[in-house]
């Protein structure tokens, strides 16, 4: 479809979630931008494949997406400079405990697996269905539950390790201390 | 909370998904304070700008898709 007016506006409109998506990806605002950049320019180059009336922000994500993975790639993580990095990224610097807590969660984030961290933001944090986080990772709404629920609990190893009790003890675990319970 | 150094205890979690919902709550709401912070930010004029540009009459600028040469000088204004 031609770039209307109203499709231009729907573009400038996904730019912020494209940002925040870039960054939780890559973990480097510099480099988000550029892939942000990047995006809208394939996406505006190939805007005549795109179907009038589908999901736009979804379109651009699978973009970003595609092209970070092929970037990710090439680079192998060359660049682990993640911390300082997005700290500079925030206009409003948070409190001093708050700041904590959110480097904490994001070194966190930084341990999963590619594959994983990507399907918990979207769907945790872009809002995503799951079926529309299926089509922009190209696979298997199955598979992204999957992934965002193996997300969620290595999170919680993580960052929430002396809470280890709250996820229940394991079989063997169980059964040791409920021995004599009867 | 404990630190994060702690980690050296990872054990083999087998992720079961036996979170708890209290917990569950806690990192999604970690995770859109943290991508919230950026939405927030807007759109910065870089972006506004390219847009905008591809929008004037005459239609967008060649690009180069694959990122080799860096021309930004096309058709300025």
């Amino acid at each position: 479809m031609p770039l209307t007016e109203s499709l231009r506006n729907d573009i400038l409109a996904a730019v912020p979630s494209l940002r925040a998506f870039a960054i939780s990806l890559s973990g480097n605002a510099d480099r988000a931008d550029d892939l942000v950049q990047e995006t809208l320019l394939r996406a505006l180059a190939n805007i005549d494949s795109f179907q009038p009336g589908s999901n736009l922000p979804a379109w651009l994500f699978t973009i970003l997406r595609n092209l970070f993975r092929s970037d990710y790639r090439k680079r192998r993580r060359e660049v682990e400079d993640a911390e300082g990095n997005y700290a500079k990224t925030l206009k409003t610097q948070p409190s001093q405990n708050a700041h904590l807590e959110f480097e904490e969660f994001r070194g966190a984030l930084e341990k999963l697996p590619q594959d994983q961290r990507e399907a918990l933001i979207l769907v945790g944090a872009s809002g995503f269905s799951y079926e529309d986080a299926a089509s922009i990772c190209g696979c298997a709404v199955g598979t992204i539950k999957s992934r965002v629920n193996r997300a969620r609990s290595k999170l919680a190893a993580l960052l929430y390790v002396d809470g280890a009790e709250d996820f229940g003890p394991d079989e063997t675990v169980r059964a040791v201390i409920g021995g004599s319970g009867g | 909370m404990k630190d994060l150094k702690s980690q050296a205890s990872k054990s083999t979690t087998p992720g079961k998904g036996g979170l708890t919902p209290e917990i569950q709550s806690r990192i999604g709401h970690q995770l859109r304070a943290m991508y919230d912070d950026v939405v927030r930010q807007g759109v910065p004029d870089r972006f506004a700008e390219l847009i905008k540009k591809l929008d004037a009459p005459g239609g967008a600028p060649q690009v180069e898709i694959d990122g080799g040469s860096n021309d930004n000088n096309n058709g300025r204004d």
